[in-house]
């Protein structure tokens, strides 16, 4: 990255920047101090920072360039080996990785789609429209922060074993099933089984308070002038939406779909409990398999070579998408217009 | 083009009535301002032709249709918003264009009519720029091109030129004054800058506090304001006004410092007794020698306008004020007299605020009170 892309940091550098930006502009004077005590300090604070959160990645690198005997040798190692290859292959082969990447990546590249979707059209329907049931419906998305995949597992599991088991038990409630055996003499019997699915990986995911808030939030900001203009200019509601809110929010979407990508990849709970067919099984699954214990290693010397080197695999994707997107979105936040 | 016809229209939020049944009828071609305080609910009234507000009592039609329960789409008014209303993520060329994009126009022939009217208003070189990287005034002319494109039967304007620096809001206005001589669209403009108003409009509206006192042409509301309101809020410096009483039988108004302003017999008789308002604007009068004239105040100071000045007095603890020319050579606390040209006296109902006419024939020059 040029400093050009970065005009935060530049503007940091650059004392004369800070007039022409308009993310530093905002500040008072009085708030942005200069001297040269102070960046001294500030950057050692921030350096300590860095390597605290560094340092753990780089035991996991540094685990994954060792051999079985150097990995656990006492006292541990620091430096590095050189079976970084042999081990990355040695993952990748053991725990079939090439397959599970790639249900990985459809599952997670679905959810983030579904997330976004939803999340946009529904934080659209309660901003713009003035309807009695706006503020229920708030509420209701906003609750359901407090009840995560992991508190409804238990029905969410009830509901992907069979979808369409609510609409049955309607139908035997209301006696309607017994209606229509009686009459025509077939049983009705409901069933859409989601388990080993991507659509069962996918869909129990995709409702989304946090995204459909923040969503929410983007447009309150949104002038009411730009709407009634787009009023005069005839545009429809969904023409509103397409042409105009959507190309607004291109940073929102930026930074929701990083956020949900690395939410989704890490999925570890949910896959776990609906797949039970390999060809459905997602990294983040695979891993834990890695992880050696009595039962992978039969009491035999644990590899952590091997698992280090597969968590360095699987973390590289979202590794990626923060790196590709944060670009994004910064570039997003400095053409933003008033 | 077409004519609005606003008949007894209403507005309340909740509770509140903010618009109390207003007529106003606008004629084909012509340019009318809407003007007076903030908060009066000149907006809302615009807001209302435009369908951007319900219509809460009463009737507005445009070109004969009534339009309480049409769709801004359907009305075929074309606004231009204070802050404009710009859509940033799109280029000039597209921000005008956009409308006609969307009622389904062909590209080839939809840029060619978007580079004609940027061309008009001044834009062609800014085309492929964001609003984000254009001066207030040419975010103006786009919001003005966007307006013009559509060729609207109405053209609405919610202070357009309040975002502009003082000189650059001169210029503007010219413009739009320029612009509506050439296409003639029935036009309402709302502002609250008198000088925009007075310089704009083909017939003026005063608002205050969501009724309409008056409605008129801009020399007519200058020179017979309707109502004490209407009297203040037009001209700068604002008009003075004194407190009095007409007596029929010296035929005066005897004010209360003991002044006497003559006026005529028929009129004092008409009105006899009535408490009124007595208004005097600070150019139509001049200073003189204490007693020599109608009025006899004490200097409080003196205010450069440049060309002129203006003479703050105090006449029985009123503020007044005197536009003259003749550089300052009073103390404070001086008496000055006041010499008014009382062919341009303007008298009000102290109750009601509403003027009432004396003949302006038969005003006498009267001789200084003793
Ligand atoms: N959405 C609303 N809810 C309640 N009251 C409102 C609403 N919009 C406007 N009002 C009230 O209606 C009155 C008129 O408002 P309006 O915006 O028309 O004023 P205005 O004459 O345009 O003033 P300004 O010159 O400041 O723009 C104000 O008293 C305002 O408080
Ligand atoms: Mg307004």
């Amino acid at each position: 990255m040029t400093q050009a892309d970065l005009p935060l940091a530049s503007a940091v550098r650059d004392p004369e920047a800070r007039i022409t930006n308009p993310l530093r502009r905002r500040r008072a004077p009085g708030m942005v101090e200069n001297t040269p005590v102070l960046n001294i300090l500030t950057h050692l604070i921030l350096l300590t920072g860095m390597i605290i959160l560094l340092f753990p990645m780089y035991l996991v690198f540094n685990a994954a360039t060792l051999s079985l005997q150097e990995v656990n040798a006492q006292p541990a190692r620091l430096l590095p080996g050189d079976q970084f290859w042999n081990n990355i292959k040695e993952a990748w082969v053991t725990r079939d990785f090439g397959q599970k990447f790639l249900n990985s990546l459809i599952v997670a590249v679905g959810v983030v789609t579904g997330k976004i979707f939803i999340a946009c059209i529904t934080a659209f329907g309660l901003v713009f429209f003035d309807h009695r049931l706006r503020m229920p419906i708030f509420w209701a998305v906003f609750i359901t922060l407090m009840l995560p995949l992991e508190v409804r597992i238990v029905p969410t599991y009830a509901v992907a074993a069979n979808a369409l088991q609510p609409f049955q038990t309607i139908l035997d409630w209301t006696g309607i099933s017994w209606f229509i055996q009686t009459v025509s003499g077939i049983e009705v019997a409901l069933e859409w089984n989601m388990l080993n699915s991507y659509t069962g990986l996918i869909v129990p995911l995709v409702a989304t308070a946090t995204g459909t808030f923040l969503y929410r939030q983007f447009f309150l900001t949104i002038p009411d002038e730009l709407v009634e203009a787009a009023k005069m200019d005839c545009a429809g509601p969904l023409r509103f939406l397409a042409e105009i809110l959507v190309p607004l929010s291109r940073t929102n979407i930026a930074a929701l779909a990083t956020i949900m990508f690395v939410f989704s990849w890490n999925q570890y709970l949910w896959p776990l409990l609906i797949i039970t067919d390999p060809n459905y099984g997602v990294v983040a699954v695979e891993l834990g398999k890695l992880v050696p214990d009595t039962n992978t290693t039969g009491g035999a010397i644990p590899n952590w070579h091997i698992a280090m080197a597969g968590t360095l695999i699987v973390t590289v994707p979202p590794v990626i998408v923060v790196i590709f997107m944060q670009r994004w979105f910064v570039r997003g936040l400095i053409n933003t217009d008033k | 083009m077409a004519n609005i016809d606003i008949r007894q229209v209403r507005k309340s939020y909740g509770k509140d009535e903010v618009i109390h049944g207003v007529d106003l009828t606008v004629n084909i071609g012509e340019f009318v301002v809407i003007l007076g305080p903030s908060g009066c609910g000149k907006s809302t009234l615009l807001r209302m032709i435009a369908g951007l507000e319900d219509i809460s009592g009463g009737e507005i039609s445009i070109a004969g249709t009534v339009v309480n329960d049409l769709e801004p789409r359907q009305r075929g008014c074309a606004m231009v918003f204070q802050n404009y209303g710009l859509y940033p993520h799109m280029t000039v060329a597209e921000n005008i264009g956009y409308a006609l994009k969307v009622a389904g126009m062909k590209k080839p022939e939809r840029l060619e009519k978007v580079r004609a009217v940027a061309k008009s208003v001044g834009l062609e070189e800014f085309m492929d720029r964001k609003p984000g990287q254009l001066s207030g005034g040419q975010r103006q002319r786009v919001a003005m091109a966007r307006a013009i494109i559509r060729e609207p039967k109405v053209f609405l304007f919610d202070e357009p030129l309040s975002n502009l620096d003082a000189k650059l809001r001169v210029q503007m206005r010219h413009e739009i004054r320029r612009i509506h001589n050439r296409i003639k669209a029935t036009s309402v403009f709302v502002t609250h800058d008198q000088h925009e108003g007075m310089t704009l409009a083909d017939r003026m509206v005063i608002m205050n506090k969501g009724t309409i006192d008056q409605v008129g042409t801009p020399e007519e509301v200058y020179n017979r304001p309707a109502t004490v309101y209407v009297a203040g809020f037009i001209g700068s410096p604002a008009m003075n006004f004194l407190s009095g009483q007409i007596s029929a039988e010296q035929s005066v108004i005897l004010l209360a410092d003991d002044s006497r302003i003559e006026i005529a017999s028929d009129a004092a008789r008409r009105h006899a007794g009535a408490l009124v308002q007595l208004g005097l604007r600070p150019e139509d009068m001049t200073l003189c020698a204490p007693g020599a004239g109608h009025l006899t105040g004490s200097f409080d100071f003196y205010e450069e306008l440049g060309s002129s000045g203006l003479y703050h007095l105090m006449i029985e603890d009123v503020p007044f004020t005197v536009l003259s020319s003749i550089k300052p050579r009073f103390q404070h606390g001086d008496q000055v007299g006041v010499l008014a040209d009382l062919s341009k006296l303007h008298v009000f109902g102290a109750k009601d605020g509403v003027r009432i006419d004396m003949d302006e024939q038969v005003i006498r020059q009267m001789e200084p009170a003793e």
